[in-house]
């Protein structure tokens, strides 16, 4: 899958040329090899809380992503962006161990959590998805009630130990994902009646139900409309104030309003990483700035 | 074609063509169909003309007495040996005065079924008290009678041709026109096992003996079948093993089914031990049968559960078990119901495995556990069918109506899940 991905990112690169300074797929495979894995910018946090060193992940024989490092903050922002197939995605799903389900998908390098190796052999997968949460590209609530829906992972890890705590999460989690003035007369209706933003609402109202300390959003709202994107955008705003939040998204200005720093992922490469602004304004690397501007994409 | 035509002159060049094939298209798949729909209602018209007579039966009215003299004649009624045939006889001749002779009473006799003595001896089991009064009883006149009154006998060819005399036909005649002749509903189609007698012949053993078979099949196939689907489906690594497994399922639901018979036989009869002609293990022959088509049915509705759903429920730290009780399995029942509910009327259906394993036995006897000898439905239809008598001919027919009852039955069934079942989510 990502084979073809990062073909079609190449083809997408070669029917660029007719402007000159644009990357010709020559100059990637150049500047790639004078990148050897070596990150522009910054890849520290001030305060690190989720630390990837020198990952690699390969699909098969297909190496999706070489050396990346990152460190993701407490309380921090961090959007992932960069062409189709660039293993944005591929990197978010490293952070919850969600690339175990897949059997030919292998990871090294080192990934921590709050200093201990998420990969380590004792822990275990389930523990960790309760502690980093992940909110998909398409709104998927479970075909229940938008009550069960919030509910079903205090449930699973026994966070409430009667009725009237449950009831409290889940509507304290519906009015963090400011979905419960909307909801709260007709929480046993199926969470699959609402609308895509409603529904994407819930299905963060039922990631932070769980009390996660890292959420990962994989581009959260592209399948939203602008309205509906921007109210998630806003419960962002909210959420950095307790949860560090790693975001990958397609459109470059969700990434300049909602993220504190943005890392930009190119072929499987970790090119450039720093400060939103800093990206934005002043970009180092010629790819980062290619792609901002729109000329690779 | 003309290079200077412009695109839409080339569209509209075309249009005619396409619309030719579509009417084309269109007309062949109604006529098929027709032609279905055609063949559909001869073989029901068919089926419901032949067999729709077979719930009827001819009863003779007789004032039967039940003389102490013949049945007990040294004081002292045994059931066994009493002789009924004697009452039936003489209340025979009482009702036809007028036939005399040795050899035209012995023709007389036969118009009445041995199903009468039966049925005297029934009642005084059931009421000895009843022993030195008369009774007037409706008793099943003899088949051949029967086919006489339904028209599937011709009287008026040669009397060699046909299974009933003359005389016969002649006291038949004088009976009905003095009303002790009619036809009434054939209850032992329903509540009698098979008979070589056609008018006694009934289906309840081959009802029963599908009926357990069935229940056993369900309650191996459907926890077995669903239980490995989950396993291949959700559990088991992707390898060169699981590869074959699945290969190996997939031949085993096109593998002809007599021979899984030749298997139970080998395994469950001579092997194991278990009886033969039981529905224990005519169900357990069918269990091996329905096993692909549930297991594949069953791995088809687990694969069309969204993989979103899988995704969320891991994502917020279910376990594979809790992903796969709590979220796919509620989603994949109702496929998996239907599944095992076309199986089970496969099952239902099969003869050719039963065969082997000895349910083709002539079995009187409604069989009352699951060890018991008995046959089945489709089977019970095939030795009918087999059967010289004439009267055997609309009883097949019949027999097939209530296995076609039995399917119908099934199927709705299957589709009242799935609608119950998918509204719910």
């Amino acid at each position: 899958m990502v084979t073809s991905a990062s073909m079609t990112a190449m083809n997408e690169n070669t029917t660029m040329n007719e402007t000159p300074q644009s990357a010709t797929v020559t100059d990637i495979v150049e500047r790639k090899t004078k990148l050897g894995g070596a990150t522009v910018g910054n890849v520290r946090s001030e305060h690190p809380f989720m630390v990837a060193e020198d990952v690699n992940v390969w699909y098969g024989d297909n190496h999706a992503i070489q050396n990346v490092s990152l460190e993701v903050g407490k309380k921090e922002v961090i959007a992932l962006i960069g062409p189709s197939g660039c293993g944005k995605s591929t990197f978010l799903r490293c952070l919850n161990r969600m690339n175990d389900t897949i059997d030919t998908a292998r990871v090294t390098g080192n990934i921590t959590l709050d200093g201990k190796d998420i990969y380590r052999k004792e822990q275990d997968p389930v523990a960790l998805r309760a502690r980093v949460g992940m909110v998909f590209q398409k709104p998927n609530p479970f075909p229940k009630s938008i009550y069960d829906n919030v509910a079903y992972g205090p449930r699973i890890h026994g966070l409430a130990s009667d009725r009237a705590e449950l009831d409290d999460i889940v509507h304290s989690s519906l009015e963090r994902a400011g979905l419960l003035k909307e909801v709260k007369d007709r929480l046993d209706e199926p969470g699959t009646s609402l609308s895509g933003g409603q529904q994407q609402r819930l299905c963060i109202a039922r990631t932070i139900a769980v009390n996660p300390e890292v959420i990962l959003m994989d581009e959260p709202c592209s399948a939203l409309d602008p309205i509906a994107t921007a109210r998630i955008e806003d419960l962002m705003d909210e959420l950095c104030e307790d949860y560090a939040i790693v975001i990958v998204t397609h459109s470059m200005q969700q990434a300049a309003r909602v993220s504190k720093r943005v890392a930009y992922f190119h072929l499987g490469l970790l090119v450039e990483v720093d400060e939103t602004d800093t990206i934005f304004t002043n970009p180092q690397h010629k790819l980062t700035e290619d792609y901002i501007t729109g000329r690779i994409g | 074609m003309n290079k200077n035509q412009t695109t839409r002159q080339k569209v509209e060049a075309g249009l005619p063509r396409r619309r030719r094939k579509e009417f084309l298209f269109r007309s062949v798949g109604m006529l098929a169909t027709a032609v279905g729909i055609v063949f559909l209602g001869v073989f029901f018209a068919s089926l419901i003309a032949d067999g729709s007579t077979a719930f009827k039966q001819t009863f003779l009215k007789l004032d039967i007495e039940l003389s102490e003299d013949t049945l007990a004649p040294d004081g002292e009624l045994d059931l066994a040996y009493a002789d009924f045939d004697g009452l039936v006889r003489s209340a025979l001749r009482d009702a036809l005065p007028e036939v005399s002779g040795r050899s035209d009473r012995r023709e007389l006799y036969r118009i009445v079924s041995i199903g009468a003595s039966y049925q005297v001896r029934d009642l005084l089991a059931a009421n000895p008290e009843l022993l030195g009064t008369t009774q007037t009883m409706w008793v099943p006149a003899s088949s051949n009678v029967d086919m006489l009154i339904k028209g599937n006998i011709d009287a008026n060819v040669d009397a060699a041709l046909r299974p009933i005399s003359d005389k016969q036909i002649a006291w038949v005649q004088a009976l009905q026109e003095s009303g002790r002749l009619a036809t009434r509903f054939n209850t032992a189609l329903f509540s009698n096992g098979d008979s070589r007698e056609p008018e006694l012949a009934g289906i309840k053993g081959a009802v029963m003996g599908s009926l357990y078979m069935l229940v056993v099949t369900l309650a191996l196939s459907f926890p077995i079948g669903v239980a490995a689907a989950i396993y291949l489906e959700e559990f088991a690594p992707r390898n060169r093993w699981s590869d074959l497994i699945e290969v190996n399922i997939n031949n085993l639901a096109a593998v002809p089914s007599i021979v899984f018979g030749l298997l139970g036989l080998a395994v469950f009869i001579n092997w194991v031990g278990l009886p033969r002609s039981a529905p224990l293990v005519g169900g357990l022959v069918l269990t091996l049968l329905t096993l692909p088509v549930i297991i594949i049915a069953s791995r088809a509705s687990i694969k069309a559960v969204p993989p979103s759903i899988r995704e969320a429920a891991l994502g917020l730290g279910a376990s594979q078990m809790q992903v796969v009780f709590h979220h796919v399995l509620p989603l994949a029942l109702p496929g998996m119901l239907t599944g095992a509910i076309i199986g089970m009327s496969r099952a239902l259906g099969e003869s050719a495995p039963l065969l082997m394993i000895g349910m083709v036995a002539f079995i009187v006897d409604v069989p009352g556990s699951l060890a018991d000898p008995s046959t089945a439905l489709p089977v019970q239809i095939y030795l009918w069918a087999d059967s010289p008598e004439r009267a055997f001919a609309e009883r097949t027919s019949a027999a097939i109506i209530v296995l076609l009852g039995f399917l119908l039955v099934m199927n709705l069934t299957a589709v009242i899940l799935r609608r119950r079942l998918e509204r719910k989510w």
